[in-house]
């Protein structure tokens, strides 16, 4: 059945990219070391609207089990990173990225 | 017809709650408003005929992986105002930084033009629950099992990194 | 027999290896007979070589080795046996034998003795090269070896600093004339393609094609090779300084050879100058200048040395004369007879210093002879020589040279004739005040005098003998046919040129030879009236009054002079270059290299702040750059 007749792979690559652009604007601008990884989540589920769009366009699976593993990747990098961010916490007592500047000259 | 107003409806609900979450200041505003980015991208999903991730896509992002960022917000009490002051032109220069990624992506995209309509004769079924699993099970074995290793690596790792040193 | 002569300069160099490198420890009569006895056997190499040429036999060229050979240019060492270089040969090396025996003496209580009597050895070995080389190049290496040896001995005594200033003033004096030398060479090379003296003026093909400018500049350059190395004026002012070195080697090099090696050297390239008018001119000139002003200043002297050092630098002028108005083998005689009774003069006043343990001041001393008799006795007779008194060596040579000019060019006549007069005079002066009247020195000095031992005497004796003798060589043309020393030295050297001989008449001579007498004999008279019958002194400087006295005392002032228009601007330039320009720009271009990269690492280092925005932004512009090639 076809859903979208006039939707156009165009239309889900803007999206697509729309969606990644605010997720590095969010990275740039956020200094929260929480909200900047939710604006990485962003960015990966941007990249999964697109995959999942062009499998469709193609008319394979490839793609989709590609999301599929993106997520189980992703789910196992946000259980790292907020441990990681816990430990963060616990040292400097702030989530702020801006005392992370010790490696400089 | 309707379909395509619930496209066009997905898509803007899609991208304003994501840039009300990289404005909010409050992180628990952020989470929300993540979450139904998350939602409208499930429904993207469904209409992509992708049932088998629109589901998983839901029960992991926004059931697991948001609960777990709710968590840390809240052992963190970080409902309250601390970023300090930015400089001006820092914001400015990510602002623009960002517009001219967005225009260059754009820019690269622009260039699919004969993939012009979704229409795949044979390929309306990939989504479905049954495709999916035998792609999956066939094709995808070996890395679906080193995905069960992953997990396990990045379990020890999480646990490992938030024990607390005994004094 | 002629390949001898490439012994002739090894065993003065084998004397002065063994002294450096194997004297150690032996005693200073044997290292003293070692220097001695190298150049005894070659004086003896050089009588065999010289009676090769004694008939008037072709020049013979003897090769040693093969030096430079780049392209067309083939330099190689030769040694050239002809009559010039043969007759130096004999009074370099008899002259040398006798000062070195004389050292023996002289040094004997020196520290430094090993060391003197090897840069003796390698002094004269130099002279050998100079003089027996067969092309300019092979000179010019003995050239500058006698000015490397001549700056070692100047500065013998080198714990005094005067001393080296002194050997450093004559080194570079030097310098600036070799650069002439230099200079002429290359001219003569530019033009015909060889310095060799074979090619150049033997067969006489070579040297006709050196004309032009080319000819006169490359003989006047030469001749400032000449003005540096025999103490012409402006050039002459090294030579009194080096009188700071021990007296033999005054008398060695000073007076007997590295200052005659100017004379050599214009005298082998007589072809080029009798070809130029404008390059004898100006040796006539120069060498006029010289003699009279050396004369003048030798009046107002108090050190023994001191008025021989002008001596000698009024005499060598003499001889420039003589070789710019063309008569080639006068000069040469004079520079023969001159070493004779000058290297006599020289010994002598060293064994006066010797018995007066080391004074030099003719004010102090005084009634020397019923102390020193032989040295006395030696002493007057080089005087009554160097004063042109017959039969007497000096009174031959240089009697010629004044009759040469008198068929040249009267001016030269009556100025020379000035000269001598002043010769005699002030000869006489110092023998008056050395050795007659009271002693005027301190009373130790009086208790020490005794005359010297019998090492050093002897050699006086020989030169004395050879002073009264000498000049038979030559005995003039016109009053007998002895020994033809002019035609035999004048058919070595007139391949090309006709040399221009003399030609007066037997009464013209013998009136010029009288002239010349009388006014010498004259000269001696009012010194003897001054200083003897009237027992006037020499002024202390303090007494002097009149300021001709005083600039004749300062030399003319050329010192300072020299000091005022070359030595202060230099030293200026160079304070300036090593205050300013060297911190400035040579230290900071170097310094540059560090602070550069310093300066640049300082600015790029700011990228790195840590800030983990930052590094996202970098990646982020680097990422929109890479795509914008995707475009």
């Amino acid at each position: 059945m076809e859903l979208l007749p006039n939707i156009t792979i165009n239309h889900y690559l803007l999206v697509s990219v729309a969606l990644f652009s605010l997720g590095i604007l969010g990275i740039l601008l956020r200094r929260n070391a929480i909200i900047m990884f939710m604006c990485i989540e962003l960015m990966l589920n941007a990249v999964n609207l697109m995959l999942v769009a062009f499998s469709k366009m193609w008319g394979q699976t490839d793609a989709q089990v590609f999301v599929f593993f993106i997520m189980v990747v992703a789910a196992a990098e946000v259980a790292v990173g907020l441990a990681i961010l816990m430990m963060l916490y616990r040292n400097m007592n702030t989530t702020s990225t801006d005392v992370l500047d010790k490696l400089k000259w | 017809m309707l379909t395509e107003y619930a496209f066009w409806f997905l898509s803007f609900v899609a991208f304003f709650s994501a840039a009300f979450m990289i404005i909010t200041k409050n992180p628990v505003y952020s989470v929300l408003s993540l979450i139904l980015t998350f939602f409208s991208i499930a429904g993207h999903y469904f209409l992509l005929n992708a049932q088998f991730l629109a589901a998983v896509h839901i029960i992991v992002y926004a059931g697991a992986i948001m609960v777990l960022f709710l968590y840390v917000i809240m052992m963190l009490n970080l409902n309250t105002l601390e970023e300090e002051k930015k400089s001006t032109w820092m914001k400015a220069l990510s602002v623009v930084a960002g517009g001219i990624l967005l225009f260059v992506l754009l820019g690269i995209v622009r260039r699919t033009d004969e993939l012009t309509v979704i229409a795949a004769a044979n390929g309306a079924d990939c989504g479905l629950v049954e495709n999916l699993g035998k792609a999956l099970y066939r094709d995808f074995l070996i890395p679906f099992e080193l995905a069960s290793v992953l997990f396990l690596g990045a379990m020890v790792g999480a646990v490992y990194l938030s024990k607390k040193e005994l004094v | 027999m002629e390949k001898l002569v490439t012994l002739i300069p090894l065993f003065p160099l084998v004397g002065f290896l063994y002294i450096i490198f194997l004297g150690k420890g032996l005693s200073k009569n044997l290292i003293g007979g070692i220097g001695s006895g190298a150049i005894l056997l070659s004086f003896i190499t050089s009588i065999a070589v010289f009676s090769t040429q004694l008939g008037g036999g072709n020049p013979t060229i003897v090769k040693v080795f093969d030096w430079i050979t780049a392209g067309s240019l083939d330099i190689d060492i030769a040694f050239i046996v002809d009559p010039l270089s043969t007759i130096y040969l004999l009074f370099i090396t008899g002259v040398g034998f006798l000062i070195h025996v004389y050292s023996i003496g002289y040094m004997h209580d020196d520290e430094g003795f090993n060391r003197f009597i090897a840069y003796l050895n390698f002094f004269v070995f130099f002279m050998l090269i100079l003089v027996l080389g067969d092309s300019y190049v092979t000179m010019f290496v003995g050239w500058e070896g006698v000015g490397l040896c001549s700056f070692m001995l100047i500065g013998f005594w080198y714990k005094d600093m005067k001393n080296n200033d002194a050997a450093k003033k004559a080194f570079v004096i030097n310098r600036i004339g070799d650069l002439g030398l230099i200079i002429g060479m290359c001219m003569i090379f530019m033009q015909t393609g060889t310095l060799k003296y074979d090619d150049l003026f033997i067969t006489g093909s070579e040297s006709s094609s050196l004309n032009g400018w080319y000819l006169h500049a490359a003989a006047i350059f030469l001749f400032i090779g000449a003005m540096g190395k025999s103490a012409q004026i402006p050039l002459h002012t090294w030579l009194p300084d080096a009188m700071a070195g021990p007296t033999p080697v005054s008398a060695l090099i000073h007076a007997a050879t590295m200052v005659t090696a100017g004379i050599y050297m214009v005298a082998r390239s007589s072809d080029i100058f009798a070809a130029s008018e404008i390059a004898s001119n100006v040796v006539v000139w120069a060498g006029l200048l010289t003699a009279i002003l050396g004369a003048t200043v030798a009046l107002t002297q108090n050190d023994i040395k001191k008025v021989l050092a002008y001596s000698t630098v009024s005499q060598l002028g003499f001889m420039f004369v003589a070789l710019g108005l063309g008569a080639y083998s006068i000069a040469v005689f004079h520079v023969i007879t001159h070493a004779f009774f000058k290297a006599l003069l020289f010994l002598g006043s060293g064994s006066v210093i010797h018995g007066m343990g080391g004074e030099q001041d003719i004010r102090r001393m005084g009634g020397l002879k019923k102390y020193m008799p032989t040295t006395h006795l030696t002493f007057l007779i080089g005087t009554i020589a160097i004063s042109g008194i017959p039969p007497l060596a000096g009174f031959f040579s240089k009697d010629q040279i004044i009759a040469f000019a008198f068929e040249e060019n009267m001016f030269v006549f009556v100025i020379l004739s000035a000269a001598s007069a002043l010769t005699a005079f002030y000869m006489f002066r110092l023998y008056f005040l050395t050795f007659h009247g009271k002693f005027r020195g301190t009373h130790d000095q009086e208790h020490h005098l005794h005359e010297s031992p019998k090492v050093m005497t002897i050699p006086l004796v020989v030169l004395a003998v050879l002073s009264i003798f000498g000049g038979l060589i030559g005995f003039p043309h016109a009053l007998g046919h002895t020994i033809h020393f002019h035609h035999w030295l004048d058919h070595a050297l007139e391949k090309t040129v006709v040399m221009p001989f003399l030609d007066m008449s037997l009464n013209v001579e013998l009136v010029l030879m009288l002239l010349a007498t009388v006014i010498a004999a004259a000269s001696i008279f009012f010194a003897y009236n001054k200083y003897v019958t009237k027992g006037e002194l020499a002024l202390e400087d303090k007494d002097i009054k009149s300021s001709t006295h005083k600039t004749l005392a300062a030399k003319y002032y050329f010192d300072e002079i020299y000091d005022a228009l070359i030595r202060k601007p230099i030293d200026a330039a160079s304070a300036f270059f090593a205050k300013v320009i060297e911190p400035t720009f040579i230290d900071g271009l170097v310094r540059s290299v560090s602070t550069i990269p310093t300066g640049l690492g300082n600015v790029a280092k700011l990228a790195q702040n840590g800030k983990l925005v930052m590094y996202v932004m970098a990646m982020i512009i680097g990422l929109i750059l890479i795509l914008i090639t995707l475009l």
